[in-house]
C-alpha cells in the first residue's frame, strides 16, 4: 500500500517534473481571474465558475501530457494531426452548428470547434515543415507554407470565423519570421500585405464591412452594431484607475455590455478591477510571452523551438487583438482574451498550446539533434 | 532528406534574434496598449463614469393629478377619474400588425386608434410604452386579462382622465383637453412631458394648463439594458394641478342655455362691480367628453361641417354687428364730447339725408318718431338721433370714444385667442378694404351698422361699465384657486380697471334712457320689462344679416330662417344697484326686442330672484350623484 502510495508520488514527480513550474504560477494566475470575471459576469453564478474551471482542469491534464510527450514524437506526428484536423473542417460545414457561425460539432457528449484545433496542428505542421528546410526560407519554402497556412484559413474563414483565422496565419508567419525569414522579404510582404487592404475589403462578407465601419465611426450606429464598442468602452472607461471592486460591474449586470462572459469579459475586469488590474494583467501576459520565448530559444532542436515559438507569439496576438478590440482601438474581430474569456475549447487548446511549450523545453538535454 | 544540411548553430542564433525583435515588438504594442487603457480609464474616468451611470439610471417621470374646476358656489365641474388604457412596447412585440389584429378580436379598435397607435409608434422610443386604446370599457379590461398571456408586451394600465360632469355646458368656457401629440411635445421642449397623457386644448383648460398641469416628479430608476427597472434610487414628488373656481354659477348657466331653447347664439353675464363672468354660453354646444380620449373621425367631422358651428366659441372669437346695442355708447360720447345735453330735442322724420346726397337713412317708425331727446331716442331706438350725432361728432372722434368704451380691442379675459372686433375707421379701411371713407359710412356706424363688429365680450364689458360707474373692467372666468385640497382658496389678483372719465351725470343720463327702453310704455323693451320686481337698464338691437345696403327697415320675421336679422340684448339690473350685465345674441332671431330681450330677462330674473334654497340644493346633489353614476 504504501509501496503504491510512493510509487503514485513518483509517477507525479516524474510527470511534474517536466512542467515550468514559473510558466504554470503564471497561467494559474491568469486562470484564478479568468474564474473572479466569470463569477461577477455571470451575474455571481457558480455554474459558469465550475464550468470554467472544469475546463481549466481538464486544459491543465492536456498541459501536463503534452509537457511529458517528446517533441521527436509531436514531430513524428505533426503531419497526421494536421491532415485530421484539417479533414475535420469539412464535417463543420455539414454537421455543424452555432449561433452566428457554424463553428461547432456536436460529439453528442459535447462540443468541439475543430477550428481551435488547426490553432495548434497549424504550427506544428509548420514547424515540422520547415524543420525540414535549409533556412533561412527560400522562396519554394515560403509557397509550401502558404499552401499550409493557406489552406485551413479558407476553410475557416468560409465558416465563417475570421478571429480563428487571423490566429492560424499569425502562427504561420511568425513560424517564417522565427525561422528567419529575411527582413527585406518581409518588409515586401508588408507592402503587398497594405497594398492588398482595399481588395481584400471587397472580400469581406457584409457583417466585417459593418464590424470595420462600425470600428471607424460607433457613434454612427449607437444601438446598433456599435453598441458593443460604446458599452465596452463606457465598462472600462467607468472603471477608473482602481476599478469599481469585484462584482461590482453595473455594465455587465445590467447587461448593457453585451458578451460579457466569451469576447468582452475583459471589459468586465477592467471595470471592476481598473486600471492597476489591467497594468498587472498585462505584466503577467507578457512575463507569460517572454518566459515562453526564452524556453523555445533554449530548446535543443528547430522543431521544438518553432513550434514554441510561434505558440508564444499567437497568444500575444490573443491579447492584443481582444484587448484592443473591446477598448475600441481594433475592430471586432473574434478572438477571446486568452483563458480569461469563458469558453472551453480555447481553454483546452492553450493549455495544450503551453503544454507543447513545455514539451520543447523539458526535452532539451535529450534532444540534442534532430 | 538525408542531403539536406543544416547549421543547426546558425539557426538557433537567428531564432535568437528574432526572439528578442519580437519580444521587443510585443513589450511596445503592450506598453501601447495600456497606455490607451490608461487614456480610457483615468484620463478620461469623469466622462465614462457619467456614461455608465446615465446608462443605469433613468429618469422616470410620475404624472401629477390634474387641477379640478368648480363653479363659484363650490360645485364640481370637471374633475379625474381612474380608467384604463392599453399600452405596447414595439420592443417586446415580434410582430405588431398581427397583435393589432389579435387585440382587435379582444376590445374594439376602430380605425382612427389605429392610425394614431402608427403615428405615435413612429414618432416615439421602441422601448417606450404607446398607447392602443385609451379608456378601456370594464368589459374589455376583463377580457383582455384572461387573454393576456397571448400578448407579450402589451399591457392595460391604470391612469387618470378627465370628466366634465356637465358635457355640453361648459364647453366654450372650460374647453376640454385631448391627448397630448407631437406637436405638443415639441412646443414644450421636453421628453419628460410625454408622461401627460393630456393638455388643455381650448377654454380655461388650455388658458390655465400650466397651473392646472402641476409639476411632474420623477423616480430615479436603475435600469438594465432591456429598460426593466430594477428599484428606485430617488424619488422626487409630483405637485398635483392647481384646482380652478370659477366665477361661474352653474344655475345661471343652466338657466341660460335653458332659456335660448332652440335657438343658437350666445350670451354672457358679468358681476359689473368685479368683471366675474356669471355665465357664458355659446349655442349650439358638443358634449366636451368625446374629445379627452380621442373623437373618431366621423363625429368630429360632424361637428366641424355642421353649419351651425358648435365647435366656434361665439363669445371669444366671434363678431357681430352691435345694431342699436351701440346707441347708449354714442349717446354717452354726444355727452362726454359736450356736444349734446341730454335735453336736446332733434326731429325724426323717418329718413335722414345727408346734404347733397338722394338716398335716405331710415328710422325704424316710417312716419319717424317727431322731437327726440337723448332717453326717448335710446328708449325708442331713434336712428336718426344718431345718425346726426355721429356725423356731429365726425368719425375721428366718435372713434376715440368708441376706443376708450373698449370697441376694437381685446377685453383682456382670461381664455386664449379673443378677437378684437372690427372699430370702422378710416384708417381701417384704408388699409383693409384700400378704399376711401364715406361721410355716409359715419352716419351708419352711429346706429352699429357698416364695418362694426364687437365680440359679445366687447359688448359685455362695456355694458358693464355703463352699470358700474364708467369703469371698463377686465373681465375673469376664474375666480380663486388653491394647490392642494388642504390649501386655503386664494383670489386671483384683479388687473386694474380703467375709468371712461364719464361723469355720474352722464352715465345716470344714459342709464335713464336704457331703464326707460325697458319700462316705458314706449320703450322697445317695453315687454321684456314687463311686470319685473326689479328695475332694468337695457338695450335692443337688431342687426340685419342679408345686405348692409338694402331696405333696413325689411321685416326680419319674413325672411327664412337663416337669412334672418341677429337679435341683440344688452342690459344690467337691478338698475341702481346693479348686480348683473348680460349680453344676449340670438342668431336668425328677428328683433332683439321679441327673442334676446326674454332670455336676458331669464338669465336675470334667474340669477336675481331668491331661489327656493332647499330645492335647489337638492337638485344640485341630484345633479351630481347623477353625473358620477358611469
Amino acid at each position: 500500500m504504501i509501496n503504491a502510495l510512493l510509487r503514485l508520488q513518483n509517477i507525479t514527480q516524474r510527470f511534474f517534473s517536466r512542467v515550468d513550474l514559473p510558466l504554470l504560477l503564471a497561467l494559474l494566475f491568469i486562470m484564478m481571474v479568468s474564474l473572479l470575471v466569470q463569477f461577477s459576469a455571470g451575474g455571481s453564478s457558480l455554474q459558469p465558475v465550475l464550468a470554467q474551471a472544469a475546463r481549466f482542469v481538464l486544459g491543465i491534464v492536456v498541459l501536463v501530457l503534452l509537457a511529458n510527450t517528446s517533441p521527436a514524437n509531436l514531430r513524428v506526428w505533426a503531419p497526421w494531426v494536421y491532415g485530421v484536423t484539417l479533414a475535420l473542417m469539412p464535417l463543420v460545414f455539414i454537421f455543424g452548428s452555432g449561433r452566428s457561425a457554424n463553428l461547432w460539432l456536436n460529439l453528442g457528449v459535447f462540443y468541439i470547434q475543430p477550428g481551435e484545433f488547426l490553432k495548434l496542428s497549424v504550427p506544428m505542421m509548420m514547424a515540422w515543415y520547415l524543420n525540414k528546410q535549409r533556412l533561412p526560407p527560400s522562396w519554394s519554402t515560403l509557397l509550401v507554407s502558404a499552401i499550409i497556412v493557406g489552406v485551413p484559413f479558407i476553410l475557416i474563414a468560409k465558416q465563417p470565423d475570421f478571429g480563428t483565422g487571423v490566429l492560424v496565419v499569425a502562427a504561420g508567419a511568425f513560424s517564417l519570421f522565427l525561422a528567419g525569414l529575411q527582413w527585406r522579404r518581409i518588409l515586401v510582404f508588408v507592402a503587398l500585405g497594405a497594398a492588398a487592404i482595399p481588395i481584400a475589403y471587397q472580400f469581406l462578407m457584409q457583417y466585417q464591412k459593418d464590424r470595420i465601419n462600425v470600428f471607424l465611426n460607433p457613434e454612427s450606429a449607437p444601438q446598433g452594431a456599435g453598441w458593443n464598442i460604446i458599452q465596452s468602452k463606457i465598462a472600462i472607461g467607468s472603471g477608473g484607475f482602481w476599478g469599481k471592486g469585484w462584482g461590482k460591474s453595473t455594465q455587465a449586470s445590467l447587461d448593457f455590455l453585451p458578451e460579457h462572459s466569451t469576447d468582452f469579459a475583459f471589459s468586465v475586469f477592467s471595470e471592476e478591477w481598473g486600471w492597476f488590474g489591467v497594468a498587472l494583467i498585462f505584466l503577467v501576459y507578457f512575463f507569460i510571452i517572454a518566459r515562453s520565448l526564452w524556453m523555445a530559444m533554449n530548446s535543443k532542436d528547430t522543431f521544438s523551438r518553432l513550434l514554441a515559438g510561434s505558440m508564444a507569439l499567437t497568444f500575444f496576438i490573443y491579447i492584443l487583438v481582444n484587448g484592443g478590440m473591446v477598448a475600441g482601438f481594433l475592430p471586432v474581430v473574434g478572438v477571446p482574451m486568452p483563458l480569461i474569456s469563458y469558453g472551453g475549447t480555447s481553454a483546452v487548446s492553450l493549455l495544450a498550446g503551453f503544454g507543447l511549450i513545455m514539451s520543447a523545453y523539458s526535452h532539451r538535454k535529450y534532444l540534442s539533434d534532430n | 532528406m538525408a542531403t539536406l544540411i543544416k547549421n543547426q548553430y546558425y539557426e538557433a542564433e537567428l531564432f535568437r534574434q528574432r526572439s528578442f525583435v519580437a519580444l521587443a515588438v510585443a513589450f511596445i504594442l503592450l506598453a501601447l496598449l495600456s497606455l490607451g487603457y490608461f487614456k480610457l480609464q483615468v484620463i478620461m474616468f469623469d466622462d465614462y463614469q457619467q456614461m455608465a451611470n446615465s446608462n443605469r439610471v433613468k429618469l422616470k417621470p410620475t404624472m401629477p393629478a390634474r387641477g379640478v374646476i368648480y363653479d363659484r358656489n363650490g360645485v364640481l365641474l370637471a374633475d379625474n377619474v381612474s380608467a384604463y388604457r392599453m399600452e405596447l412596447i414595439p420592443e417586446q412585440v415580434k410582430n405588431i400588425d398581427q397583435t393589432l389584429l389579435q387585440l382587435g378580436e379582444i376590445i374594439a379598435l376602430s380605425k382612427d386608434d389605429l392610425n394614431r397607435f402608427r403615428r405615435a409608434k413612429d414618432n416615439s422610443r421602441k422601448f417606450l410604452p404607446i398607447a392602443v386604446k385609451l379608456r378601456l370599457s370594464e368589459d374589455e379590461v376583463a377580457r383582455f386579462a384572461v387573454n393576456r398571456f397571448r400578448f407579450p408586451g402589451v399591457e392595460v394600465t391604470p391612469y387618470l382622465t378627465r370628466r366634465y360632469i356637465y358635457g355640453d355646458l361648459f364647453a366654450h368656457v372650460i374647453g376640454y383637453v385631448a391627448r397630448l401629440d407631437e406637436q405638443d411635445l415639441k412646443a414644450l421642449g421636453d421628453e419628460r412631458y410625454s408622461v401627460l397623457s393630456h393638455t388643455g386644448k381650448t377654454g380655461i383648460e388650455r388658458a390655465y394648463e400650466e397651473q392646472l398641469r402641476g409639476t411632474i416628479g420623477y423616480e430615479e430608476v436603475e435600469t438594465n439594458a432591456r429598460g426593466r427597472s430594477l428599484g428606485v434610487l430617488k424619488r422626487h414628488v409630483s405637485l398635483a394641478g392647481t384646482d380652478l373656481r370659477l366665477s361661474i354659477d352653474l344655475d345661471l348657466q343652466k338657466a341660460t342655455v335653458e332659456a335660448f331653447g332652440e335657438f343658437t347664439g350666445s350670451a354672457v353675464a358679468v358681476d359689473p362691480k368685479t368683471g366675474e363672468i356669471l355665465a357664458m354660453v355659446s349655442l349650439p354646444s358638443f358634449d366636451t367628453n368625446f374629445f379627452i380620449n380621442g373623437i373618431s373621425t366621423n363625429d368630429y367631422v360632424a361637428l366641424s361641417t355642421d353649419p351651425s358651428q358648435p365647435l366656434f366659441n361665439r363669445n371669444v372669437r366671434g363678431g357681430t354687428p352691435p345694431g342699436s346695442t351701440i346707441k347708449p355708447f354714442v349717446a354717452l360720447a354726444g355727452l362726454e364730447s359736450g356736444l349734446r345735453k341730454p335735453e336736446d330735442k332733434v326731429f325724426s322724420s323717418g329718413e335722414f339725408f345727408l346734404p347733397g346726397q338722394r338716398r335716405g337713412y331710415r328710422d325704424a317708425h316710417k312716419g319717424g318718431h317727431g322731437w327726440v331727446d337723448l332717453y326717448s331716442s335710446i328708449a325708442e331706438s331713434v336712428n336718426t338721433y344718431y345718425y346726426k350725432l355721429a356725423l356731429d361728432l365726425g368719425i375721428k372722434r366718435f372713434d376715440y370714444y368708441m376706443r376708450r368704451y373698449g370697441f376694437g380691442r381685446p377685453t383682456g379675459i382670461d381664455l386664449v385667442g379673443e378677437a378684437s372686433g372690427i372699430l370702422p375707421s378710416p384708417e381701417w379701411k384704408q388699409k383693409n378694404l384700400k378704399q376711401p371713407w364715406f361721410t355716409g359710412e359715419t352716419v351708419i356706424a352711429g346706429i352699429g351698422q357698416g364695418y362694426w363688429v364687437v365680440t359679445p365680450l366687447q359688448l359685455v364689458q362695456a355694458t358693464a361699465s355703463l352699470a358700474n360707474g364708467g369703469h371698463r373692467i377686465p373681465l375673469r372666468i376664474v375666480k380663486q384657486t388653491h394647490t392642494g385640497i388642504e390649501q386655503p382658496w386664494i383670489s386671483l389678483v384683479q388687473p386694474k380697471s380703467t375709468s371712461f372719465g364719464a361723469t355720474k351725470a352722464q352715465l345716470d343720463a344714459v342709464k335713464k334712457g336704457m331703464i326707460d327702453t325697458m319700462h316705458s310704455r314706449r320703450g322697445t323693451g317695453y315687454a321684456i320689462g314687463l311686470n319685473s320686481p326689479y328695475l332694468i337698464a337695457g338695450k335692443t338691437g337688431t342687426v340685419q344679416k342679408i345686405s348692409r345696403k338694402g331696405n333696413i327697415s325689411l321685416d326680419p320675421k319674413k325672411l327664412p330662417l337663416h337669412l334672418r336679422h341677429q337679435a341683440l340684448f344688452i342690459g344690467y339690473a337691478p338698475a341702481d344697484d346693479p348686480k348683473i350685465a348680460v349680453i344676449v345674441v340670438v342668431e336668425h332671431g328677428g328683433y332683439g326686442s321679441s327673442s334676446a330681450g326674454p332670455i336676458a330677462r331669464k338669465m336675470m330674473d334667474a340669477y336675481l330672484l331668491p331661489k327656493p334654497v332647499l330645492d335647489a340644493e337638492l337638485a344640485i346633489k341630484q345633479e351630481q350623484d347623477k353625473a358620477l353614476q358611469p
